[in-house]
């Protein structure tokens, strides 16, 4: 039976998945200081923490230019590191990679539309996420990397990411434009000449030209970057990497966490281990109903509230726990759970390995 | 402040907040206490989900217009209509209008088409709000509740008009934009209300929203929207032994226990919401609105009746500087 604490110890990436507001940034963060308690040189690779998180784990957003992990300084056997994804950042580096050329590089780097890709194309947070995870995932420094993923309204944007901008920046406009071509993509070359025509007409040439310009730069570099999405895909479908669903037991939360585990399953992924934040106390199941009226009324009322929010909560998770073992669910107390410092962070990572850190 | 009054302020209010608040929630209650108010309402969601079809008892929302619930009788009340208004159906009909019916569907399905929104950065979000200022023009209602993107989104939602101004130059989607920050910038059109818990982070992100909205885009500001304050009833506080031993009940000593923890629990945790609603209104200067804690994990009409209801009491006790 896996429990999170098993998965802490013995897993190389651990990817925590969930809605917006769910406290996954956070409960990423105490996964990787809990893993660094217990012996293992961890890297972090958080998006957008909240102000205090960050300062909380010593970030200095000045260090943080250059998008490379800084180390926390923390009571642990083992050692956390933490980085702040910077989307752009991480994406120009990939293009150095990748072009054959310094010039070329910097032809791209300098391109309007390029800019537009890495600072805003839908699915660039979650590429970028990626590909950082990939590479911490090869630097000999760590031997965990956890990683948040963006909130994202499509569950596996993360997943999928990487291959569509990949297709897209390989785009076959580009191609229909400036290859010589017959018969039936003839009609196509036409029909896309056709459409950029009107898409100068409504946004402007120049916006057209970057985007031509970009994709005749671009051109021949695609290779590199397929084989590297495909093996971001490959490491996030390996055994080594587990799946954390981040989640808080309000219904339209729980209804879309089950469905982000539907989708994932489609993609061969299973969810290892789920965290339930912000869980409400249980006081008893008695009800009272009969003292109602008396001197304990205010008593009974908010004693009532607590039980149906209890029960309520509880069947609400019993859709989404059941398939899992027992030690793979685990839930924070709600009220527990606001991370200001260090020592919230250690607080929290407590709950997440009830058995305790060996 | 006459709930009537404050709705007819404003013709378009756009509702936005952190994810996991209850900003779907409040746009849903937003709307209904206007109709109770007597106002025509029009709900729009920009994608699909979400609570507001439970809230009404209503069927999911689609791109056609439904009514999700019916005014008339002898209160006065007027409909609430709600549809959906996806980024990616406005980008391909605004395609369509433009002379490319034809082939939209297959650029779509190529992805021909995220070229275009990649070279324009917040197209789609343009068009979205184009087809809010559309409404708003044909006065399809008297109001217009906009479920926008969650908080950090929402900067950017609405700040597209701006930055595609800067990039496209002359054209239809230059005037668009123009229209649209023409609409953004006229208080009695258009206002945002900001929806947030009384937590820390929501309300760091509330404050960091609101200044960003105002310096960045310039949106009248409506009151905030404080959601999920837990009631403490009266007599809570008191000696909690001293009622045990008035209280003629026979009563079990886990009972007891139970009975003054949940006590406890409540005092604590109401104790810290009110250290963040000060927080809040010290930090930013927009009155408050307070919905309760709806103690369900499944709320529907009543529920819906229950926050409408601290929505009217909360303008009702506003000044008309606070509106």
């Amino acid at each position: 039976m896996t429990s999170l604490a098993t998965l802490l110890e013995q897993q190389t990436v651990i990817v925590c998945v969930g809605a917006g507001g769910v406290g996954k940034t956070t409960t990423a963060a105490a996964l990787a200081l809990e893993a660094a308690r217990r012996g293992r040189r961890v890297c972090v690779v958080t998006i957008d923490p909240a102000r205090r998180l960050s300062d909380a784990m010593g970030f200095d957003p000045d260090r943080a230019i250059g998008n490379e992990p800084q180390q926390i300084d923390v009571a642990a056997t083992g050692e956390l590191w933490a980085v702040m994804l910077d989307t752009s950042t991480t994406f120009d580096a990939l293009i150095r990679t990748y072009a054959p050329s310094e010039e070329q590089a910097q032809n791209i780097l300098t391109n309007d539309f390029f800019r537009n890709i890495a600072d805003s194309m839908s699915g660039a947070h979650e590429y970028m996420a990626m590909e950082k995870l990939y590479e911490l995932h090869n630097d000999e420094r760590f031997d965990l990397v956890v990683v948040d993923t963006p909130p994202t309204s499509n569950a596996i944007d993360f997943l999928e990411a990487p291959d569509r901008i990949t297709r897209f920046l390989d785009h076959r406009l580009y191609k229909v434009l400036v290859t010589p071509t017959g018969g039936l993509a003839r009609v196509v070359n036409f029909a896309a000449q056709g459409f950029l025509r009107t898409v100068a007409r409504i946004v402007s040439a120049s916006v057209v030209d970057d985007a031509i310009e970009f994709f005749a730069t671009f051109d021949g570099m695609e290779e590199g970057f397929r084989g590297r999405a495909v093996a971001v895909h490959d490491l996030l479908i390996a055994e080594d990497t587990a799946f954390v669903l981040v989640t808080v037991p309000r219904n339209d939360t729980v209804d879309d966490a089950a469905a982000f585990i539907e989708t994932l399953a489609t993609a061969d992924i299973a969810v290892d281990a789920i965290v339930v934040n912000r869980v409400h106390p249980s006081f008893g199941s008695e009800r009272l109903d009969g003292l109602a009226d008396g001197p304990l009324a205010p008593f009974i009322t908010v004693l009532h509230d607590s039980q149906t929010v209890a029960v309520g909560q509880d069947t609400v998770l019993a859709t989404l726990t059941n398939e899992l073992p027992a030690g793979a669910v685990v839930k924070i107390p709600f009220l527990d759970t606001d991370v200001h410092d260090l020592e919230g962070l250690a607080s929290l990572a407590q709950w997440l390995t009830p058995e305790g850190t060996p | 402040m006459d709930p009537a009054r404050f709705f007819a302020a404003s013709r378009v209010l756009i509702v936005a907040g952190k994810g996991g608040v209850g900003k779907s929630t409040m746009s849903a209650a937003l709307a209904r206490t206007a109709a109770r108010a007597g106002m025509s309402t029009m709900l729009v969601r920009l994608t699909p989900g979400g609570p507001i079809s439970r809230l009404f008892a209503a069927p999911e929302l689609t791109g056609l217009e439904q009514t999700l619930h019916a005014g008339g009788g002898p209160s006065g009340d007027a409909d609430v209509r709600g549809r959906l208004v996806t980024p990616d159906e406005a980008l391909a009909e605004y395609l369509a209008d433009h002379g490319l019916a034809r082939i939209t569907r297959r650029l779509m399905s190529t992805g021909a088409i995220d070229v275009v929104t990649t070279a324009a950065p917040g197209i789609r979000d343009l068009l979205v709000l184009g087809r809010v200022k559309a409404f708003e023009a044909s006065r399809t209602a008297d109001l217009i509740v906009l479920d926008a993107p969650a908080a950090g989104h929402a900067v950017s939602f609405l700040q597209s008009p701006t930055g595609l101004r800067g990039a496209v130059g002359a054209g239809p989607i230059a005037t668009q934009a123009d229209d649209v920050l023409e609409m953004l910038a006229d208080p009695e059109r258009c206002r945002v209300m900001l929806v947030t818990l009384a937590e820390e982070t929501p309300v760091n992100e509330v404050i960091e929203t609101a200044f960003a909205l105002e310096e960045e885009i310039g949106v009248a500001l409506g009151p905030v929207i404080v959601n999920g304050l837990v009631p403490v009833p009266e007599g809570l506080a008191d000696d909690f032994d001293a009622r045990i031993a008035a209280s003629t009940a026979k009563i079990s000593a886990t009972e007891i226990a139970n009975l003054r923890d949940a006590a406890a629990f409540r005092l604590q945790w109401a104790a810290r919401q009110n250290e963040q609603v000060t927080r809040l209104s010290q930090s930013l200067p927009l009155a408050q609105l307070h919905t309760p804690y709806v103690f369900t994990t499944e709320p529907g009409p009543p529920e819906l009746e229950t926050l409408s209801n601290a929505l009217s009491i909360g303008i009702d006790a506003l000044s008309e500087d606070d509106a």
